[in-house]
């Protein structure tokens, strides 16, 4: 088994514990914090993790280092923390929009960065829309991909709300580097009805008007299989085809439209898109695993 | 927080002037709100002609955007014929005394937007988010009064939570930096004393810190009628379109609002004649059709749905040969924000399936 901390004691924390708890081939040892009385850190100690609310130094402190650390705090605290992983070794998997290392989705790009020493995990709305898009890129050339990602209010924390232009820029910036699209737009919309919906997304791509419809709708039925193995709640409608319009800006369109049930682990199912970050987490985590040389 | 006001008694209470010279301050959103009505598909002559008469009626604010602001231009909203900042920089040009405003929502427009829009001329920022997600916006009202532009905070579907929640809300504009925020009735579904509820409301929160506006649309037919009662609540800024021109069944006319404003002695400082005239002889011709009260716009304002999806749901009942007025029940049954146009699509899709053998 590998060995494992997890940074940050929050929800994505938790419901990460959950699901490392739960891996064969990731064993969830130490969960750091900053607020002695947070939740997560308890929950951790009663799953048996050394738990310790000082911070990264008292983890770096220990005689016994982890071999993959999962990082869920900030972006800000993470740029400080990287560099103390790379110098101890730690292989890092970033579930902030630090963005330090190369981004990653398991269902797109996993196999291009498993040498880096940290990977970025975009964002929640990367994870459920990029696959899609790096599919039909495979396809057809795209020279336009636009994503719109819906969550329930009760599911979007301060750390989205402050920063939601960096969601944006992220995930438009991921739609490009990972999806492969030329030009990639995100758009994020928080709804606070109740009972909470559950996070939807909507891909919209750009393709040439003579494409193969059955070659791309093809390669999406199997890209959403793909997610689903890690993100079992992930599901889409059959895509939809228009031709180029005025409103459509002269291009020719296919629309792909998801959805998300969480797992329910830490999270209410609606929080898809916490879901999709924490299972995207534990794929790299597993296949990262299975590369590095088993701790005795 | 204050408690509002029963509405009784702000009709006693003393009653502030935006300044001077104007007991309130109007903005004119034709050429933002008009834009869902076109499809997005104005052009620079519709720009300036709008704008050259507006300004020379004496409309004090002229509002230029794609009609989901900033970045609107889009597969989800619609693409835009001519970019938006040569738009706002053909309405600076032309104006002679009308400020020129923007429109802008987080989650689809960001800071480089804003910054974007000051270069191309525009002076006052409005920031647009869905009526209880407020705390989306302060990073932008922050850097736009940094920038040193006029804020102006929307809170859209104000009808879909208490006065007392937006009044909350409204607090976290105005701490942000903006300073005035409007209640803004997206859904054209307010009713009278649920308007001057709403404005009371923020007025009792804010005070002295900011002002307090409304936006009014006509689903119901009542935006010029709203609009008084929110005037004589406090509102001391007043949206609307010349010849409704906006989404779903217009915005609250200006040439209305202007008229009934002067028999009741609010001074608006536009001219009534000649906004009356701009609105049949420059606006009208601009427009692809009148903004109706019609089976589609008055379900929006009776089911409580998003104007701007009246254009999309009325092509979407095309494309899937399903009932419009269906898809905008259903819309406001899943309780739609404004910008999830896409979910109308997932909605036709669904009806599609259902009427389908």
């Amino acid at each position: 088994m590998v060995t494992a901390a997890i940074v940050g004691s929050g929800n994505i924390g938790t419901d990460l514990l959950a699901k490392l708890l739960r891996s064969s081939s990731i064993e969830p040892r130490w969960m750091i914090g900053v607020d002695p009385d947070s939740e997560g850190l308890q929950r951790a100690r009663d799953a048996g993790l050394e738990a310790s609310a000082d911070g990264v130094d008292w983890l770096l402190a220990q005689s016994e280092k982890p071999d993959l650390v999962f990082e869920a705090t900030s972006a800000y605290v993470y740029r400080e923390n990287s560099p103390k992983y790379a110098e101890a070794g730690i292989r890092a998997i970033d579930l902030t929009p630090a963005a330090i290392g190369p981004y990653v989705v398991p269902a797109a790009n996993l196999d291009e960065h498993l040498d880096q020493p940290d990977l970025n995990l975009v964002t929640c709305g990367g994870q459920a829309t990029i696959p899609i898009v790096h599919a039909i890129a495979s396809v057809v050339p795209v020279s336009y991909a636009e994503i719109v990602s819906s969550v329930s209010s009760k599911s979007a924390g301060p750390g989205t709300r402050n920063n939601i232009d960096e969601f944006t820029r992220t995930t438009s910036r991921g739609l490009e580097v990972v999806g492969g699209a030329e030009r990639g737009k995100a758009i994020i919309i928080l709804n606070p009805a109740d009972p909470p919906p559950l996070m939807r997304n909507t891909v919209f791509c750009a393709i040439p008007e003579d494409a193969d419809q059955e070659a791309i709708a093809r390669a999406i039925t199997s890209r959403v299989a793909e997610v689903a193995q890690y993100v079992p709640g992930y599901r889409s409608r059959e895509p939809q085809f228009d031709p180029p319009s005025d409103v459509n800006g002269g291009m020719a369109r296919v629309a792909v439209f998801l959805e998300v049930e969480g797992a329910g682990d830490y999270f209410p199912t609606y929080a898809g898109n916490l879901d999709i970050m924490t299972a995207a987490a534990v794929r790299v985590g597993e296949v990262l695993a299975s590369r590095l040389p088993a701790a005795v | 927080m204050a408690q509002p006001q029963p509405f009784s008694d702000i009709l006693t209470r003393e009653m502030t002037p935006y300044d001077e010279t104007w007991d309130v301050r109007v903005t004119d959103s034709s050429l933002r709100d008009g834009s869902h009505a076109k499809r997005h598909q104005f052009t620079m002559d519709h720009v300036v002609d709008i704008v050259a008469a507006l300004d020379e009626a004496g409309v004090p604010v002229i509002e230029v955007t794609h009609g989901d602001g900033l970045g609107g231009s889009s597969f989800n909203y619609g693409f835009s014929k001519t970019p938006e900042l040569e738009l706002i920089a053909a309405a600076v040009k032309t104006a002679k005394t009308a400020k020129i405003a923007f429109l802008m929502l987080p989650g689809l427009g960001t800071k480089d937007d804003i910054r974007a829009a000051q270069d191309a001329g525009g002076q006052i920022c409005r920031i647009a988010t869905h009526c209880t997600e407020a705390d989306v916006s302060v990073q932008h009202f922050g850097l736009a009064r940094e920038l040193g532009l006029e804020t102006v905070g929307f809170l859209m579907m104000s009808h879909s939570t208490s006065p007392e929640n937006l009044a909350r809300q409204a607090r976290i504009m105005a701490d942000a930096g903006c300073q005035c925020v409007y209640v803004v009735d997206s859904a054209g579904a307010l009713i009278m004393e649920q308007t001057s509820d709403r404005v009371a409301a923020l007025v009792a929160e804010l005070g002295e810190d900011a002002q307090v506006g409304f936006h009014g649309h006509e689903n119901l037919g009542l935006g010029v009628a709203n609009s008084v009662l929110a005037y004589r609540a406090g509102a001391r800024q007043m949206d609307g379109s010349t010849r409704r021109f906006g989404a779903g069944a217009g915005n609250t006319p200006v040439e209305g609002f202007v008229a009934v404003a002067e028999k009741l002695g609010i001074r608006t400082g536009i001219d009534v004649r000649k906004i009356i005239d701009a609105a049949e002889d420059v606006v009208r011709p601009a427009m692809d059709g009148e903004c109706l009260l019609d089976r589609l716009s008055l379900t929006m304002g009776y089911a409580g749905v998003y104007s701007s999806f009246l254009k999309h749901a009325d092509r979407l009942s095309q494309r899937y040969q399903v009932s419009g007025a269906e898809l905008l029940i259903r819309a406001g049954e899943r309780k739609l924000v404004g910008g999830q146009e896409d979910q109308l699509i997932d909605i036709a899709i669904e009806l599609a399936a259902e009427s389908s053998p």
